[in-house]
Formats: C-alpha cells, sequence, structure tokens
C-alpha cells in the first residue's frame, strides 16, 4: 500500500513545510464547506486512533449538536503511551496535515477555539507544530499550545480538558464527558492527532477514497509503532494486514518462530502468541475478538530469551507508579497487584500471590474515575492467558526458564 | 444470566460511586450487603444492576450515611 497520511516528503527531510502541504494536496474545505464533511467523515468508518477507537463522524456530530456556547477542539498529542511513537512523529512529520484536521474539525463543530496538547517531551513535535502555526495565514481563531506532563494518563480525554482548565493533567469524574462540558464547560471535541490527520485527507478525497484500503472489516489505514524486533519503527499499514506480515517486513525471518508473543495495543493491551498472532489481521474488532487491542498501534514483540512474567511485572510496576492517586481501588488494588507480580517475577512470591493477583484483577475493572485500572488489568488478564504455564512456574517453584533471577532488571525490551 | 434477571425484576435506579471521592469508609456495605461488598482495602464493590424495590429504603440510607457523600442514586437509562 502506498503511503496516505505519511505520504509526501521523505521522513529524513524533516517536517513538511506549508507550501509543499499546500502544493500536494490542495486546499481544505472550510466554514460550511467542513460543516458538510461531517457525514462524509462518518461514511468514511474512520475510528478515533487514541487508543479507544470511537467513530470520528459520530463524535463530531455529537459535539456540533450539543448547544451550550460555542464548542473547543482539543487536539491530543499528549502520546503518554510509553511503546508508541507515532503521534509524535507524525506531528513532526507532517504538522500541517494534523492542523488542517483541527482547523476543519473546529469549522465542522462549529468552534470558536483550538487547544493543542503535546507532550512535554517530544520537542521535536512540539517544535514542529510550532513552525507550522508560524508559516499559515489561514488561521481565524485562537490557537494555544499546551506542553501535556509525562505521565501515561494525561492523555486520557477528561484529563486532557483538566489540563487546559485547570493546569491539572488527572482525570476528572464523567459524566459529564468533554464532548458535553469541557474546556471552559464548553462542549469539547477531544481528538487525537493521527484521527485529524485523516479527517483532512478524507474532507479532501471522500470516503469511498478512504475505504479504497483496508484488508478486513475496519477500512483504511493506520500508523503503527513497532517495537522487539530488528527494524523498529513507525509505520503506515493497510488495516487489517496480518501481525506476521508486518512482523517480517520489520525484520522477523523466521516466521512465528521468531518471536515468542506480541503485546498489541500498548500497556492498556493485550498479549497474544506469537504464534497465534501471525495471521491476526491487525484490525480493532478481530484483535478484540482475540482478547487483544488495536488501541493505538502498539505492535511490541518479546523475544524468546524474554520472560512474560518479568515483563508483565514491569508494567504493572510502571501502571501501579503512573495511577494518577486519586481512586482508592486503583491507588490501592493496582499498587498490591504489581507488587505481588514483582515477588512473582523475582522468585520471592507468597504462597498465594497469583490466585489473588487473578481475584484482585477481576474486581479492579469499572472500578476508577478513568479506565487507567481497567487497562492495566486486562494486559494482566491477558498474560495470565497467554504465559499460563510460566505463571505457575514461578508460583510453585519460584524459578524463571526464560531469564534467571540474576541481573534481569536490564533487560527485556518489551517494558 | 442472573443479572439480567435481577435488572429485569429490579428498579430503573442504580448505585453510583464518585470514586475520586470514595475514601474507603465502608458504611454503605454495612447498611446494604445485598449490594455492597468491600475490597481487600475498604473500598465499595457494587452489584451491577439497578436497585431493587424491596432495598430501596436501605438504599437510601446507605447514600445519605456516606461521610463524603460519594454514594448516589441515579435514574438508569434502561427501563
Amino acid at each position: 500500500m502506498e503511503s496516505r497520511i505519511l505520504a509526501g516528503p521523505q521522513a529524513g527531510r524533516g517536517p513538511e513545510t506549508f507550501a509543499d502541504h499546500a502544493a500536494r494536496l490542495g486546499p481544505l474545505p472550510r466554514g460550511s464547506a467542513a460543516q458538510a464533511t461531517i457525514p462524509v467523515i462518518e461514511a468514511s468508518g474512520l475510528l478515533g486512533r487514541g487508543g479507544a477507537g470511537f467513530p470520528v463522524g459520530r463524535k463530531w456530530r455529537s459535539v456540533a449538536g450539543q448547544g451550550g456556547g460555542a464548542p473547543a477542539v482539543l487536539v491530543n498529542g499528549a502520546e503518554g503511551e510509553p511503546l508508541s511513537s507515532k503521534d509524535r512523529t507524525l506531528l513532526r512529520l507532517r504538522p500541517h496535515l494534523v492542523l488542517d484536521g483541527a482547523l476543519l474539525a473546529a469549522d465542522a463543530v462549529g468552534a470558536d477555539r483550538i487547544a493543542i496538547y503535546v507532550g512535554s517531551a517530544h520537542r521535536d513535535a512540539r517544535a514542529s507544530i510550532e513552525r507550522a502555526l508560524g508559516e499559515r495565514r489561514d488561521i481565524r481563531l485562537p490557537i494555544q499550545l499546551f506542553a501535556a506532563p509525562p505521565t501515561y494518563v494525561a492523555g486520557e480525554e477528561s484529563a486532557a480538558v483538566h489540563f487546559v482548565n485547570a493546569a491539572d493533567a488527572r482525570p476528572t469524574v464523567t459524566p459529564p464527558r468533554p464532548y458535553e462540558r469541557g474546556i471552559n464547560g464548553r462542549p469539547t471535541l477531544v481528538q487525537n492527532v493521527e484521527s485529524l490527520a485523516n479527517a483532512a485527507l478524507i474532507a479532501r478525497s471522500g470516503d469511498a477514497w478512504y475505504r479504497e484500503v483496508g484488508r478486513s472489516s475496519t477500512p483504511g489505514s493506520a500508523l503503527v509503532t513497532v517495537t522487539g524486533l530488528d527494524r523498529d519503527g513507525v509505520r503506515e499499514i493497510e488495516i487489517g494486514t496480518p501481525i506476521g506480515e508486518l512482523a517480517e517486513v520489520m525484520g522477523a525471518g523466521r516466521g512465528p518462530h521468531d518471536r515468542r508473543a506480541v503485546l498489541l495495543g500498548g500497556y492498556f493491551g493485550g498479549w497474544v502468541s506469537a504464534e497465534r498472532s501471525w495471521d491476526l489481521p491487525l484490525d480493532p474488532l478481530a484483535l478484540r475478538g482475540a482478547g487483544s487491542a488495536f488501541g493505538a498501534g502498539v505492535v511490541a514483540f518479546l523475544g524468546h530469551d524474554q520472560c512474560g512474567v518479568r515483563a508483565t511485572a514491569r508494567i504493572m510496576d510502571y501502571m501501579a507508579g503512573q495511577s494518577a492517586a486519586q481512586c482508592g481501588p486503583c491507588v490501592f488494588g493496582l499498587r498490591a497487584i504489581a507488587d505481588a507480580t514483582a515477588r512473582l517475577a523475582n522468585g520471592t512470591a507468597a504462597g498465594d500471590d497469583l490466585p489473588r493477583i487473578e481475584r484482585w484483577s477481576q474486581q479492579l475493572a469499572g472500578r476508577g474515575a478513568c479506565r487507567h485500572p481497567d487497562g492495566a488489568v486486562g494486559q494482566l488478564l491477558s498474560s495470565l492467558r497467554v504465559f499460563g504455564p510460566e505463571w505457575d512456574l514461578h508460583q510453585r517453584r519460584r524459578t524463571c526458564s526464560r531469564e534467571g533471577f540474576v541481573s534481569s532488571a536490564t533487560r527485556g525490551k518489551v517494558a | 444470566m442472573s443479572t439480567v434477571r435481577t435488572t429485569a425484576r429490579a428498579t430503573a435506579t442504580e448505585l453510583v460511586v464518585d470514586r475520586i471521592a470514595c475514601d474507603g469508609f465502608g458504611m454503605c456495605a454495612e447498611l446494604l450487603p445485598e449490594m455492597i461488598e468491600l475490597d481487600d482495602w475498604g473500598y465499595p464493590i457494587i452489584r451491577a444492576g439497578g436497585v431493587p424495590d424491596e432495598l430501596m429504603d436501605h438504599a437510601r440510607r446507605a447514600v445519605a450515611v456516606c461521610p463524603v457523600l460519594a454514594l448516589r442514586l441515579r435514574r438508569s437509562v434502561r427501563p
């Protein structure tokens, strides 16, 4: 498949200039022409790329129809997921496509301001957007740039709105959801940068064009971040591409035996064995059916010399540390699960640690203001399924068949 | 599934916890053990589905007794 979102100059040439961008793609529908794109975006079948996969057109229609003052648009490039780098790559290379999407969305929903929220650690992405804003002469509403704190939950939509309103990137209790009451109490469209970039292409080329690619139930192309192979990095794929096909392009030369397992969707996603993953389409529906998630497009491989229990323990420790520390079940439950998982991983398991993390995990879902605990335990439960015998070995024998128990803290690519 | 049956004979009112406000006092679970249990750290786990009519008075008392006003009854969207 030819690139779409990343079409244009080679990555080595840096950010595309506005002149090049405008010459390549032509004018963007604005004003009432932008409003008319809402049904086109809906018909395209574009799903949000921030992780939840909510239909983009439906979100725009909800915000446009809210009432209660002129809406706001929040461009979400926080990208707190440690395994993902596709949003900062997009912002760095195609800032004008993202700005196009933001301006289009603002006109479509009738917004009178735009907030651009970029991870504070993603300096190149921020610099690229700043430079791009300086190049444009078609901006007729206030646009403000915000630096998202480098935390996992900062990109959650209510946390993003909270940061713009009160410089506090912790989630708030919902409802009201941001599309009802967000920035300054106005209906707010919170949209991931890749979703906006796609919308800017669909507005020009139409929904039928968007649907021309896609090899499974979900149409279109998507950015993915691949790790754990010889050629790691961000790629644009046709949605529905089998994981094995992508892996082989990225250097997995021996088919499904090349790697052990793959974590899909990131720290909020789920594990699948390499064998099962090879023919599995990178498609939100197919991955959900496999007990995993497309999420924000993370495809992270685990090698044969790496321990699934260890990899999961590192993720759980990170996720417990990334709790916004607002809700008891998340503060205490995630920490307890992470500690028990760490004991299992390093050979000091108490007698009932494994059954306890299973019970706690099942109790935790749905019991936070945001879905941070849900995502974390979803990943853990998938690990218990995929690496079951290994977890048993860590519990019963306090041994590790892969990494041993010496100087393992620095090993492992996944976490 | 049992939850479906529970919902069918229940009223259209649900117990909702403000998870940020809740400090795990646990009084709700004492007053309404039929619907609320506590996890290992004292935070409530609410049974899925609506509050049955016969428990509504107890549910109202559980809501009223919460020291941080974290528990409330909400009309559910389901009929």
